[in-house]
Order: C-alpha cells, then sequence, then structure tokens
C-alpha cells in the first residue's frame, strides 16, 4: 500500500495520524508545492507581528516524519493527477504511483480585478511565504491598504499596524467580520480596531491602484470617492478553493471538490480533504466549503482512516472562529446569522461598558450557535450544546445558558453517561 | 488507556481534589503555600466542581481518543501521545488563541489568568494515579480503563 498526499497543510497532518492509527508500516509520501514542513498557518499573523518566531511556526516535532516513516517532496509541483493509471505527475516530469491518494491542496487568496494591480507592491497573507515577504518589506512601509475585513484582513492589517504601519481596512460588505459573526461583535471589534488606530471604511471598495511613473503602488481611489495615499495594498479577501488539478482530472466539482461522509471524491482511491474540499456539514445538513482549521484536521484525519481501510464516517463541520484583537477576545459557533421568519429564536446579552457581549441562536428545542465577545470561558460548553444537539426544553437550562451557568450536570443522564462515565448516575 | 471517571452519585463536593490538583502543579508543592501564594501568580486547578443544588461532579480533561482540541490548536501545542494516549501540552508553543477553549465540549480547557496560555489536565505525569483521584474520600473520581 502505498499512501500519498498532496498538500501539507493542517489536512496532511490530520491525514497522516488518521492513516497511522490503523496502518503502522505502509509508505506515506506528502508533495506539497510550499517548501516548509507544515507550520500553523493561523500563526502567520502572529509571525507578522513578531510574537512568534521561526522556531515555533512547526505544527509537529521535527522527528515526526520520521517518526511516522514519512516521506516529504516540498517545493514540488504537481501538475497532473492520472486516476485511470493511478500516477501524478510532479513538475518535473516525474511520475508517482499511489494506491490511496489525498488532495489536501488547500486554497488560494481570492483577487478581484482592480485597475493597477498588476505591478509590485501588492501583497497576500495566506501562506508563510506571503508573510516572509511582509515581514521583509515591512520597514519601508509608511501606510497600507487591506483589502477585506474578514479574519484574515483584520490579522493582517492588526501585524502591520503592529510593526508601526499606518493601517486602512477596506470591506466591501457595510460591516467587518461580516461571515464568521454578527453586527454587534463586528460593531466591537470595529471600536477596539479604530480606537486604537487602525482605520476601517466598511460599504465600499478599492477601484484603482494609483502608480507613479516608476509604477510604485501611490494610492487607492475607493468606490466612495475616498483616496488613500499608501505604500503597498494587501489583499486578504479570503481563499476559494484550489480545484485546478481535481477539475483536470475529472473529478466531480461544485465550489470544492465534492466528497462524502467518508472523504473520497467520485474517482475510487482519490479522497479530499481540507479547504479545498466540500464535504458534510453538519448544521445545514448538506455538503459546503467551510474553510477553517479545525475541519480541515478532521477531514484530513476521517480520510486519513478511510485511506487506510476503515469505514469511518466524517462527523461533519461546524462553523467556529476564534480571534482576539488587542486583548478582546471573540468567538463565534456554528449559526450566528440565522435568516428572518425561519423560526430561529435569538436570545443578546451586551454590556458595552464591559466590552461583553454574548448571543444564542436557538432553533426548537436546540442551540445552533452562539457568539461571544470578551467572557468567552464557557465557549466549550455552548459547543457541546450545538455539537451534540442536546436539547435545551427545560425554562431553566435555557435561562441558566442565557445567564453563562449552564453545568454538565444540566445534561441528560443518559448523554452524560455517554460522553462522561457510562457508570454515572446523577442524582 | 486509564482515565479519570466521576459519578456525581458519589460526589459530595468537597473540592479536595481541586485543592490536590493546585498542590500538584504548584512549585512548592505545598497546599498552604500555593493557595496562599501562588495562586496570586496564576495557579489554578485543572478540575473543576460543578454544582447543581445538591449534585455535585468534580470534571477535568476526558483525553479524547479524538480530541476536539487538538484538531483546532493552530501551534501544534496540543497533541495525541499515540503511545500513552494522553493530550499533552506544551506551554511555550501555545499561543493563547483559545481555539482549542471554544472547541472543547467538555469545557475543560482553562485560561491562564494572566499569561496568555491555556491550562489543562495531564493526568498528572510524576504520579501513578493523578492527585484528584488519590485526594477523593467518597472514590467518586476513579482511574481505570473502561
Amino acid at each position: 500500500m502505498k499512501y500519498v498526499i498532496i498538500g501539507n497543510g493542517v489536512s496532511s497532518i490530520g491525514a497522516i495520524e488518521g492513516i497511522r492509527k490503523i496502518d503502522k508500516q505502509s509508505e506515506i509520501l506528502v508533495i506539497s508545492e510550499e517548501g516548509f514542513l507544515t507550520y500553523g498557518r493561523p500563526l502567520i499573523s502572529y509571525f507578522l507581528a513578531g510574537k512568534v518566531g521561526d522556531e515555533r511556526l512547526a505544527l509537529r516535532s521535527s522527528d515526526f516524519y520520521s517518526k511516522n516513516n514519512v516521506q516529504t517532496m516540498l517545493g514540488s509541483k504537481v501538475i497532473e493527477i492520472l486516476p485511470e493509471e493511478k500516477k501524478i505527475v510532479v513538475k518535473d516530469k516525474q511520475e508517482v504511483s499511489y494506491d490511496k491518494l489525498l488532495i489536501a491542496t488547500g486554497g488560494t487568496p481570492f483577487c478581484p480585478p482592480i485597475k493597477g494591480l498588476e505591478g509590485d507592491g501588492i501583497y497576500f497573507f495566506t501562506t508563510l511565504n506571503h508573510a516572509k515577504q511582509l515581514d521583509a518589506v515591512c520597514p519601508k512601509l509608511k501606510k497600507v491598504v487591506v483589502i477585506g475585513g474578514g479574519l484574515i484582513g483584520l490579522k493582517a492589517a492588526e501585524s502591520l499596524f503592529d510593526r508601526g504601519v499606518k493601517v486602512s481596512i477596506v470591506e466591501l460588505a457595510p460591516r467587518v467580520l461580516s461571515s464568521a459573526f454578527d453586527e454587534v461583535a463586528g460593531k466591537i471589534v470595529a471600536n477596539r480596531l479604530t480606537s486604537v488606530g487602525l482605520s476601517i471604511f466598511c460599504g465600499t471598495t478599492v477601484k484603482e491602484i494609483q502608480r507613479d511613473d516608476a509604477g510604485k503602488v501611490k494610492g487607492v481611489f475607493l468606490e466612495n470617492g475616498t483616496y488613500l495615499e499608501v505604500d503597498a495594498v494587501i489583499v486578504a479577501i479570503g481563499v476559494v478553493p484550489n480545484i485546478e488539478l481535481a477539475q483536470k482530472a475529472g473529478l466531480e466539482i461544485n465550489r470544492g471538490i465534492l466528497v462524502d461522509k467518508f472523504l473520497t471524491t467520485s474517482k475510487d482511491d482519490i479522497f479530499a480533504a481540507g479547504d479545498v474540499a466540500e464535504a458534510w456539514d453538519k448544521l445545514i445538513n448538506d455538503n459546503r466549503v467551510i474553510p477553517i482549521w479545525p475541519n480541515a484536521y478532521a477531514q484530513g484525519y476521517a480520510a486519513g482512516q478511510n485511506m487506510a481501510g476503515a469505514k469511518r464516517e466524517y462527523e461533519g463541520g461546524l462553523p467556529m472562529n476564534s480571534i482576539g484583537f488587542y486583548g478582546l477576545p471573540t468567538i463565534s459557533i456554528g449559526l450566528v446569522n440565522p435568516p428572518e421568519g425561519k423560526g430561529f429564536q435569538i436570545e443578546m446579552m451586551v454590556d458595552e461598558e464591559r466590552e461583553v457581549y454574548r448571543k444564542l441562536v436557538f432553533k426548537g428545542d436546540y442551540l445552533v450557535g452562539c457568539v461571544l465577545v470578551g467572557d468567552i470561558d464557557m465557549a466549550g460548553r455552548y459547543a457541546g450544546y450545538i455539537r451534540f444537539q442536546i436539547p435545551v426544553k427545560d425554562l431553566n437550562l435555557k435561562n441558566n445558558l442565557k445567564q453563562n451557568k449552564a453545568t454538565y450536570l444540566d445534561w441528560p443522564e443518559e448523554v452524560f453517561q455517554q460522553f462522561w462515565n457510562k457508570d454515572a448516575r446523577i442524582r | 488507556m486509564k482515565r479519570v471517571f466521576i459519578n456525581p452519585e458519589f460526589c459530595i463536593g468537597c473540592r479536595l481534589c481541586e485543592l490536590a490538583c493546585l498542590t500538584e502543579h504548584s512549585q512548592s508543592k505545598d497546599l498552604i503555600l500555593a493557595y496562599r501564594d501562588e495562586v496570586a501568580s496564576g495557579l489554578l486547578p485543572r478540575n473543576r466542581v460543578e454544582e447543581k443544588g445538591y449534585i455535585t461532579a468534580s470534571l477535568t480533561c476526558r483525553h479524547c481518543e479524538d480530541p476536539y482540541c487538538v484538531r483546532a490548536c493552530i501551534s501544534g501545542a496540543l497533541q495525541k501521545d499515540p503511545e500513552t494516549g494522553r493530550v499533552t501540552y506544551d506551554e511555550d508553543q501555545c499561543v493563547g488563541c483559545w481555539s482549542c477553549l471554544m472547541a472543547c465540549p467538555f469545557g475543560s480547557i482553562k485560561r491562564h489568568p494572566i499569561k496568555e496560555k491555556i491550562v489543562k489536565c495531564d493526568l498528572c505525569p510524576d504520579r501513578s494515579v493523578p492527585a484528584c483521584v488519590s485526594s477523593c474520600p467518597n472514590q467518586a473520581l476513579t482511574f481505570e480503563e473502561k
């Protein structure tokens, strides 16, 4: 048996750990376009801010690969998958055969067409190379614009600001963090950022990048007429699944590579996981691409076990994000912006002075989402109610949840027994 | 692997397990010094006694087979040791992103009161039986394979 994994992000680590849980022997080969062993990708903002150095970036210790008997081909681009021959072609025309293949190629930064984009002074923020480029040029930058007020954009903005750069954030939506968080949380975060000294422009976008005769970035024109003088533009809107290889190989694709509950694609012996995959989502009961870290690991882990012959169903994705800005922790789990008129019930608690905010989203007897700002210590409890769909029928229990006082003794006895101790009695 | 199990039916809510955990993870290994001096500098028990009326339970990390915290960890600070089964934590690697705290449905991750770090149960690697279990006067906590 020979396992080949394309990509070396967290899905790849999940897959290696998943395969090795079942199969301790067979050959595993990881082929990655990036020249680094797996690093904590979200750490790139800590790296750029100078909080984490090169030595702390690795996600696993340096002997992880040798211990797990994994070969790596770093800095190698796969150009084609030949499913009929069970082979892949690497850039220098080298062919590699596989018995089971995992596509974990992640996403590529999305970049809208903007006049003046061609040329120097344009940066992205999804890989360590991107962060290193910005790190190198940072001392020379005075003012930048970050396009994108989502998680990546705000983290890039914060890191650059910490390095002494004047930062403006431009977001097309009416508010920052519009997909992962709700309006109130977005507002609290925006206030925190502006009070520190960052500028935020919402409901508009960069129309044109202005350059001088030498081609150097001078500034940007926004749709709303504002002109911002800047030395560089950071495009941090988000990522789109890296599907070219899969497309060429004839795999079924929607937004991402379509996979079933066992992470198998439409072709035999080919699996997909992580930001490139369109996998089962627990909350919406359908497939979708949710490019978040824990899902990527979990998909890789389940895929790895299935590649090794286990019949292990992926438990389904659950969107969740934890992000902090200048000491203000912010967490969202599950469905946080429910559509109106579909029977969702929302409970909110805001304490603007203490910058504490809590929102719970219920559907019938179940908690389906929450947003926590400031006071986040009980986040995992809410995650439990959402993930395990523990019924919240009792009014006292609902009140406890609202007041951030839920205990595990509120779980029905049979659920407590299932997860904590089969012999437990709650009495 | 052996894990710590709680039976709320036998838990009397005395919190000796919390104190035992505190002492075991202190510098001084002395309850009074730990409680009086080290708590002020951020020492806290890894476990927590929950109460619902007169029912109580001492809860801590379950060292899950497929831990949610490990999936969520962005820095590699939390890992599942394939040999011992323990969910290990390397404080130097932790960046305080709170992803594990969000992901753990068992609420077993705490924030360090001062540092941007987390705190969690390590199953007392220097002991044959974790301190919380040894201290339990009514065998509500047990350390066994189930």
